[in-house]
Parts: structure tokens; C-alpha cells; sequence
């Protein structure tokens, strides 16, 4: 029926098209509205009429949903005023209108650093709006596969979602490699080493870890499967929640702590009690998804 | 450097609870119960600039998680100083900006159950290090000697390959990338600063923090930041 279409070659817009329901996207603040950055613009930057993300509503799986998507190709899917100010403006009307989920197709290197304070006070606004929804019961599912992945800001936000879908071509994390490399040399991270990039922030890595709740293959089908498997996913926030996702993650600080840095993610996963942990790379999706611990 | 004038954090908590406050230093780590008004006070912070990785960043969410279950309801006051997030591979492997996310819904909670909770900086606040601690509570102050910022100009020239004199100009005039704490203030990122009697400040900080998210509107109306609650506001009445 389909013909497989790889996710991270998408642009954002038909990513979108192809996630909810035929025909169901309508836009809020199209491009025909030209809300651009007058940042860039005074930087002699060139802008883009949505500022780099594309906000509405549709359905999926005809339930009511409201969805945004991140256009990596433009400034790197970075956040700026008008960017986060067009997701946080959709998470709040998601707060009045209570769709049955907000879907974000996040691509993003982080902070646009060409309005850096702006990005940064705005992923913070985009949190809380969103743990707004999030506490009102509204499911928000976060998919990531763009070839940008998501970083900085938005990794940070990604993991206050309900719900994170990941291909195995994905990366989810904080500060990228190059910012690593040039901070702290080489020998503390290579960023043209693929294999070890992958194995620190790429899907394969963040499903055997838990980072990510579904593993699905680069396709939109796919994703626009795990996305319709998520309309009920809502997983509200509580002090046992929060103890709960406390003593694991200082479980798994604990779990390197003798471990130099030589083959670090094949312990963890090894630790973690995946079995062959030293195949990981090898495998695909299918072999990936029945690896995870219970 | 401003970090020549920068408040010892020591110095910060004896003008404001005395030389007899409970605070104590454990590594980059601040963190004690203090006594205001007379009423207990949470106060949780870092210090020595510190870089946040995932072990600071769960040490701070131990202790907010803590005053919310031991102590329902008691005000938080997050101390800052930070660099930003640690740039290490392996906090990277280890999740760090689920960590930092942990961290953020933490101080989430203890506003959602009604603990107020103030961030203060009184050193320097960057990028990954401040929006999962003062970005995240009621409200954020300054001291007017601390630094925010997310890039140094020369270095945001570098990245972005634009001319370091035409990013030094706009600057003047604009506020959305160049670091200070005033052009945090003019967007709504910092609600106001600490000027003269802290003491007096922390107590309107208090009584006077929002529950609700301003900064937007409060950037608009300071002229710092003039989009953001309008797109906002578009967004909500889109047809």
C-alpha cells in the first residue's frame, strides 16, 4: 500500500501531511501570514515565513489532535521568539481546547543562537506550557528522526513529554559532539566517529535505556503508527512518578561509575541487562525492540 | 570580569538570614533550610560556577523532591550559579538532558502543589544550566552584578559567522542575544533585580511573584522582547 518513505528526508511540512490523517492538517500562522524573525532579518539573515516550524491542528486516527513540526533544514530547527512563541501559543490553546494529544515532530539543534536569550527563555516557556497540558491529562508525544535530531533546549523538553517515539536514525541529547570535541578535545568525544555518536545519542542507544518510549524503523508510516499507538499514552506527573524516575536515573549514574571510557555504552546496555550488549550496532529495529529489559 | 564582584554566596545568605543560616556547602552543591520572617525557607543551589551533570543535576532534584514530600507547601529558593551543562560524553550517555528534564518537572511539581518557588542569580546563569532551575519556578530575580547570557559575542561570531563589530552595534539596541542581566530583564526572563535591601526584596519576591507564566507579556510591555505574547495570542485566536 505504502511505499517506504524515509522519515529523516522529509521536509517538516510533508512529515506533517503524512503523520495525521490525509487532508487533515490545517495550518495556524501558514506561511501566506510571513511570520518571520526580525532578528535574522536585522542580521542580514535570511528568514523564513514560518520561522522554522509549522503548528495546527488534524486528526489522527480522526481523534483531534494538535501538531507541530520543526523544519531542520531551516537554521537547524533552532528556536528563536517567533518559533517558540508559535509552540508555546499551541500548547496553551491545547490547555483551553484539550484536543486528545499534542504531537510534536521535534527537529531542533536547540537555541537559535542569533536570538539566543529569546530561544532560551522560550524553551523554557514551551516547558511549561507543556507540563500544563501535560498535567490537565492531554497526552504529548514527542517524535523524533530528523537528521538535525534533538538537541539542547528541546532534549530537554522531548524528555517532559508523556511520550518519546525515536528511529534508530534519530538522536536525542543535550549538547552535540562538535560542542563536546571543541570544549574538550578529541579524546573526550570524536565527533566524526559515527559509530560512537550513535552509540551516545541515537535511538538504538535511548530505547535499550528507556530515553525513549517506542523504537520504530525511519519511515512515516512508522512513525505515523507509534504516533496513533500514543493517543492514550497519558502518564500524568506525581511525587511517586518523579521517585520513581529519580532512583533510576541515579541507578544508572551509579551503574559506570567503575568504567572508564572505553566501550562505556556497551557496559551500560550490558548492565542494564541487555543481552549481547556487544551486537547492538548490528542489530536492526526488530532484533533492537526485543533486546530492551523489562 | 564581572566575576570580580560577583556576591560569595555566603555572603548572600548571611545579609539575608544572618550569620547563624543553615546552609551548607557540599561540593558545587548549596543547600539547607533557612529561616525568613521567621518561617522556614528551602533553599537549594550550586555554586563555583558550577557545570550541571547529571550528578548535580539529581543532586538538586533530591532535595526539592524532599521538601515536597517532607515539607508540604514551604517556599524554595533556588540559588544560581552555573556555567551550563557539563560538556562530558559521558553525561551525554547517561541521559543528561533527561536528567535536567527530571530536575525541571521537579520544581514543576513543588509550584503545581503550592510551593512557591523563586530562582535567584547572584553569580552567572547559562544556556542548559538555567532553564531547568529559575526558568522553570514562579518567578526568576537577579542580583545586578550576576551575569546570563547563552553566548559571548566573540564567540556567537564565531558560530555564526557574522561580523563581530555588527553583532557588538545591534547589541546596543537589542537585547535578544547579547549577554546581561538587564536584557533579561527587558524580555521577561528576569522579573526584576535586587537592588539595596535584600532582605526587602526577597520578602516582595514573596508576596509579589506571579503563579502564572508573564515573562511574555512582561517582555512586550518592557519592550525586550515584543513578539512572543503577541504570536502567543495569535496562535490562541486562529481560525
Amino acid at each position: 500500500m505504502n511505499v517506504h518513505l524515509s522519515y529523516a528526508e522529509c521536509p517538516a511540512r510533508e512529515r506533517l501531511q503524512r503523520i495525521v490523517d490525509p487532508g487533515s492538517f490545517h495550518e495556524w500562522l501558514p506561511p501566506a501570514e510571513r511570520l518571520t524573525s526580525p532578528h535574522l532579518a536585522a542580521l542580514g539573515v535570511p528568514s523564513s515565513f514560518d520561522d522554522g516550524v509549522a503548528i495546527g491542528r488534524a486528526t489522527l486516527a480522526g481523534r483531534p489532535v494538535f501538531v507541530a513540526a520543526q523544519e531542520g533544514r531551516f537554521m537547524g530547527g533552532g528556536v528563536g521568539e517567533v518559533h517558540g512563541a508559535k509552540l508555546a501559543g499551541l500548547l496553551r490553546r491545547a490547555l483551553r481546547d484539550r484536543p486528545h494529544a499534542v504531537v510534536l515532530l521535534a527537529e531542533s539543534g536547540g537555541v537559535r543562537l542569533h536570538e539566543a536569550n529569546a530561544g532560551l527563555i522560550a524553551v523554557s516557556e514551551v516547558m511549561r506550557a507543556l507540563l500544563d497540558v501535560r498535567a490537565a491529562g492531554v497526552p504529548v508525544v514527542v517524535l523524533i528522526g530528523g537528521a538535525n535530531g534533538c538537541f539542547g533546549g528541546m532534549g530537554i523538553v522531548a524528555r517532559c513529554a508523556d511520550r518519546v517515539v525515536m528511529s534508530d536514525v534519530g538522536r536525542l541529547a543535550m549538547s552535540g559532539p562538535e560542542v563536546i570535541e571543541a570544549s574538550h578535545g578529541v579524546d573526550e568525544f570524536d565527533a566524526r566517529d559515527r559509530a560512537l555518536v550513535w552509540r551516545t545519542t541515537g535511538g538504538k542507544h535511548r530505547w535499550l535505556t528507556g530515553d525513549c518510549d517506542a523504537l520504530v524503523e525511519d519511515d512515516v508510516e512508522a512513525f505515523r503508527a507509534a504516533a496513533i499507538a500514543s493517543l492514550d499514552a497519558s502518564a500524568p506527573v506525581t511525587l511517586e512518578t518523579l521517585e520513581a524516575e529519580h532512583a533510576l536515573l541515579a541507578a544508572r549514574l551509579a551503574l559506570l561509575a567503575d568504567v572508564s571510557h572505553e566501550d562505556d555504552a556497551v557496559a551500560l546496555w550490558s548492565r542494564l541487562g541487555v543481552a549481547d550488549a556487544a551486537r547492538v550496532g548490528d542489530l536492526d529495529v526488530d532484533e533492537l525492540r526485543a533486546l530492551r529489559p523489562a | 570580569m564581572k566575576d570580580d564582584i560577583a556576591m560569595n554566596w555566603n555572603t548572600l545568605a548571611t545579609a539575608l538570614f544572618g550569620a547563624d543560616h543553615a546552609l551548607r556547602q557540599d561540593g558545587d552543591l548549596l543547600s539547607g533550610t533557612a529561616t525568613f520572617d521567621d518561617q522556614p525557607l528551602a533553599v537549594i543551589g550550586t555554586t563555583n560556577h558550577a557545570s550541571i551533570g547529571v550528578r548535580l543535576a539529581l543532586a538538586q532534584a533530591r532535595a526539592v523532591l524532599d521538601a515536597i514530600a517532607r515539607h508540604p507547601g514551604r517556599p524554595i529558593l533556588l540559588l544560581i550559579d552555573t556555567q551550563g551543562q557539563q560538556l562530558r560524553r559521558r553525561d551525554e550517555l547517561l541521559g543528561i538532558n533527561r536528567a535536567m528534564a527530571h530536575l525541571g518537572m521537579t520544581i514543576d511539581l513543588a509550584r503545581r502543589r503550592g510551593h512557591r518557588v523563586l530562582g535567584l542569580v547572584y553569580d552567572q546563569a547559562l544556556s542548559g544550566g538555567f532553564i531547568t532551575s529559575g526558568l522553570v519556578a514562579d518567578a526568576c530575580d537577579a542580583l545586578p552584578e550576576a551575569e546570563i547570557r547563552v553566548m559571548r559575542i566573540p564567540a556567537m561570531a564565531r558560530v555564526t559567522k557574522l561580523p563581530e563589530t555588527l553583532l557588538a552595534r545591534l547589541s546596543q539596541s537589542n537585547p535578544v542575544f547579547a549577554p546581561g542581566v538587564d536584557n533579561y530583564v527587558a524580555m521577561g526572563g528576569v522579573r526584576r533585580l535586587w537592588r539595596g535591601d535584600l532582605r526587602a526584596a526577597l520578602r516582595e519576591a514573596l508576596r509579589e511573584a506571579p503563579r502564572e507564566d508573564r515573562r511574555a507579556q512582561d517582555g512586550a510591555a518592557r519592550g525586550g522582547r515584543r513578539l512572543a505574547a503577541a504570536v502567543v495570542q495569535r496562535v490562541l485566536d486562529a481560525a
